[in-house]
C-alpha cells in the first residue's frame, strides 16, 4: 500500500533547531539522510517545503478566488515536508515512522488506490 | 426470555462468532466483509434460536446462514462467490486465529470507542442494538462508528495479524485496557433487565480467552485475575432492596471463595514470571482485600505498598486517591488528608475524590465539610447507584 507521511514541526523543534550550533545541526541533518538512505527501498518520492511563511492559500468561492497570505490553518503546527512510501501495510508504516529522527509529529495517510 | 435462557443464548453466539469471523475473513480476505456477515448470521440467530431452540449445531447454523448471505450478496459482484461456494463446515483453523481479529480490532489506528465497538461485534457476537443499549447511546451512533473503523480498517491498511515481539507489549496493553474498559462498564452499571447484556461477563470471557491463546503473558492473567476477583464478590455488592453495598459493610460470606482461591492461583502463576505490570499489581490489590476474612483484618500495609509500585509503574492521580485511602488505615486520616488536597487540583472533577474527601472529613469530626464534599460528589455522578447511597449519607448524617 502507498501512504504519503507528512512531517509536521512544531514551534519548539524550529526553536531548538534554531538553538543548534551548525556542527550540531549538521548531525542532526545527518541523521535524517541516514534515515533515508535505510528506508530507501521504501521511499517513492517527497520534499522538504519551504517555511510556512512563503506559503499562499486561495479560496475558491462563489465569487472572485480570495488569496491570502500564509497557510490554510494558522496554528502551531505547520506540514514541512512530505515521503510518499510503498509498504505493506499501516503497520509496517508505524514501525518505520517510529525511527524518524525529525520534527516531533507526522501524520500518515494512505493514498487512494 | 428468562434471565438464564438469555445468557445461553449469549454464551453460545460468544463462543461461536469469532470463529466464524475468522474462517470468513480466510476466504474473503476483508475484514468489513466478513463482518458484515457475521453480524448477519448473529441477527438470524437472535431471530430463530429463541423460539426454535439452539440448534444442535450452532457454529454450523451460523455457518450456513452467513454463506448463503453472502452467496446472496456477491452474485453481482462475485470474486469471493466460487470460494465461498466450495466452502464447507467445519472449517479447521490450523490455530485459534482469534488472536489476530482481536489484535485487529483494538489496533491503536481505531479510537477507543471504535476498538470496543468492533471486539464486541466481531469477537462477542454482540449486535449493534446490545452494545448500543449497553452504552446508552443510540444505536445510529454505533452502526456509523463501526462503519467508519471498518472503513478505516480496508482503507489505511490496518493489517490482520498478531503484531511482532517487539512491538506486543504496546499493542497488548491497548488490547487488555479495551476488555478493562468493558468490564468496568458492566461492573458498575446497577440495571440488570433480561434483555440487558452483562458486559462484565464478556470482559471475563475475552480476558479468559486472550488468556487461553497467550498463557505465558502475565498481564493477561493479571487481568483476568483481577476480573474474576471483582467478581467473585459481586452477590455481596447489592441489598435486598438493589442498593449498593460498600467494602466494608458487605457480607463476606456471599463471597465466592472458591472462584477467589483460583483467581488468586492464576495470579501467582503470573507472578512467577517475574514481569509485574498495572493489572497484577491492581488483582493483588483486590486480592488483599479478598483474602480478609473481616474488613478489620485487611492488610493495609501491604496494600499501601502495592499502590507505590503501582505509581511507579503508573504514576495516575486516582491511583494516589486510592492510596491515600489505604493511608487512612496505616499512618491515620490527618496524613491521608493531606494526601487528598495535594490532589484537588488534578481531580476536582472526579465524584470518587469528593466522596473519598467527606469520608475522612467525618472520620475528622467535620462534619459540616462533609456534607458540601458528599453534596459536591452527587454533582458529579451520573451512577444511579453511586447517587443512591450519596443521598443516604447527606440524608442520614
Amino acid at each position: 500500500m502507498k501512504y504519503v507521511l507528512l512531517f509536521v514541526e512544531t514551534e519548539e523543534f524550529e526553536r531548538d533547531l534554531e538553538a543548534m550550533g551548525p556542527a550540531e545541526r549538521d548531525r542532526a541533518y545527518q541523521r535524517v539522510m541516514e534515515w533515508m538512505t535505510t528506508n530507501a527501498d521504501k521511499i517513492r518520492g517527497g520534499n522538504k517545503l519551504q517555511g510556512s511563511e512563503t506559503a499562499t492559500t486561495v479560496r475558491l468561492g462563489d465569487g472572485e478566488p480570495v488569496i491570502t497570505d500564509g497557510p490554510f490553518v494558522e496554528g502551531k503546527e505547520v506540514v514541512s515536508g512530505y515521503t510518499e512510501i510503498e509498504v505493506a501495510d499501516l503497520d509496517e508504516a508505524l514501525r518505520m515512522v517510529k525511527t524518524w529522527p525529525g520534527c516531533p509529529l507526522i501524520e500518515i495517510r494512505p493514498l487512494e488506490p | 426470555m428468562t434471565r438464564p435462557a438469555h445468557d445461553r443464548l449469549a454464551g453460545v453466539v460468544r463462543d461461536h462468532a469469532g470463529q466464524l469471523a475468522v474462517a470468513l475473513m480466510r476466504v474473503t480476505g476483508d475484514f468489513a466483509t466478513a463482518e458484515d456477515l457475521v453480524q448477519d448470521a448473529v441477527l438470524a440467530a437472535l431471530q430463530h434460536w429463541p423460539t426454535e431452540g439452539i440448534p444442535e449445531k450452532p457454529d454450523a447454523w451460523l455457518f450456513t446462514v452467513a454463506k448463503r448471505r453472502a452467496l446472496d450478496g456477491f452474485r453481482r459482484a462475485d470474486n469471493y462467490r466460487a470460494k465461498l461456494a466450495l466452502l464447507q463446515w467445519p472449517v479447521q483453523p490450523a490455530e485459534d486465529e482469534r488472536l489476530q481479529l482481536i489484535f485487529t480490532c483494538c489496533h491503536p489506528a481505531l479510537s477507543r470507542p471504535a476498538q470496543i465497538a468492533l471486539t464486541l461485534r466481531v469477537v462477542c457476537g454482540l449486535t449493534t442494538e446490545q452494545i448500543a443499549r449497553a452504552f446508552l447511546v443510540r444505536e445510529t451512533a454505533i452502526a456509523r462508528r463501526i462503519t467508519r473503523a471498518k472503513r478505516k480498517i480496508t482503507d489505511a491498511g490496518i493489517p490482520y495479524r498478531v503484531p511482532a515481539d517487539d512491538e506486543l507489549a504496546s499493542r497488548l496493553s491497548e488490547v487488555l485496557a479495551v476488555i478493562y474498559l468493558l468490564f468496568n462498564e458492566g461492573y458498575l452499571a446497577t440495571t440488570s433487565a433480561p434483555q440487558s447484556r452483562d458486559l462484565a461477563e464478556d470482559a471475563d470471557w475475552l480476558a479468559g480467552l486472550l488468556h487461553q491463546l497467550m498463557p505465558t503473558e502475565p498481564e493477561v492473567a493479571g487481568l483476568l485475575a483481577l476480573i474474576r476477583l471483582h467478581r467473585a464478590r459481586a452477590q455481596a455488592r447489592f441489598g435486598v432492596d438493589g442498593a449498593l453495598v460498600l467494602l466494608p459493610d458487605q457480607d463476606r460470606s456471599l463471597w465466592d471463595q472458591q472462584a477467589i482461591a483460583e483467581a488468586i492461583r492464576l495470579l501467582t502463576g503470573a507472578a512467577l514470571r517475574k514481569r509485574p505490570g498495572p493489572y497484577q499489581l491492581q488483582a493483588a490489590i483486590v486480592a488483599c482485600h479478598a483474602e480478609a476474612v473481616r474488613w478489620e483484618e485487611t492488610d493495609w500495609e501491604q496494600i499501601v505498598l502495592l499502590y507505590d509500585m503501582l505509581l511507579h509503574l503508573t504514576p495516575s492521580p486516582v491511583t494516589r486517591l486510592h492510596r491515600a485511602i489505604a493511608l487512612r488505615y496505616t499512618i491515620g486520616a490527618q496524613a491521608a488528608m493531606a494526601e487528598l488536597d495535594d490532589l484537588g487540583s488534578a481531580l476536582g472533577d472526579y465524584h470518587l475524590y469528593h466522596a473519598s474527601r467527606a469520608e475522612l472529613l467525618r472520620a475528622l469530626g467535620q462534619p459540616e465539610q462533609a456534607r458540601a464534599a458528599d453534596q459536591r460528589a452527587l454533582e458529579l455522578t451520573n451512577n444511579p447507584a453511586e447517587q443512591a447511597i450519596l443521598h443516604q449519607r447527606l440524608a442520614w448524617r
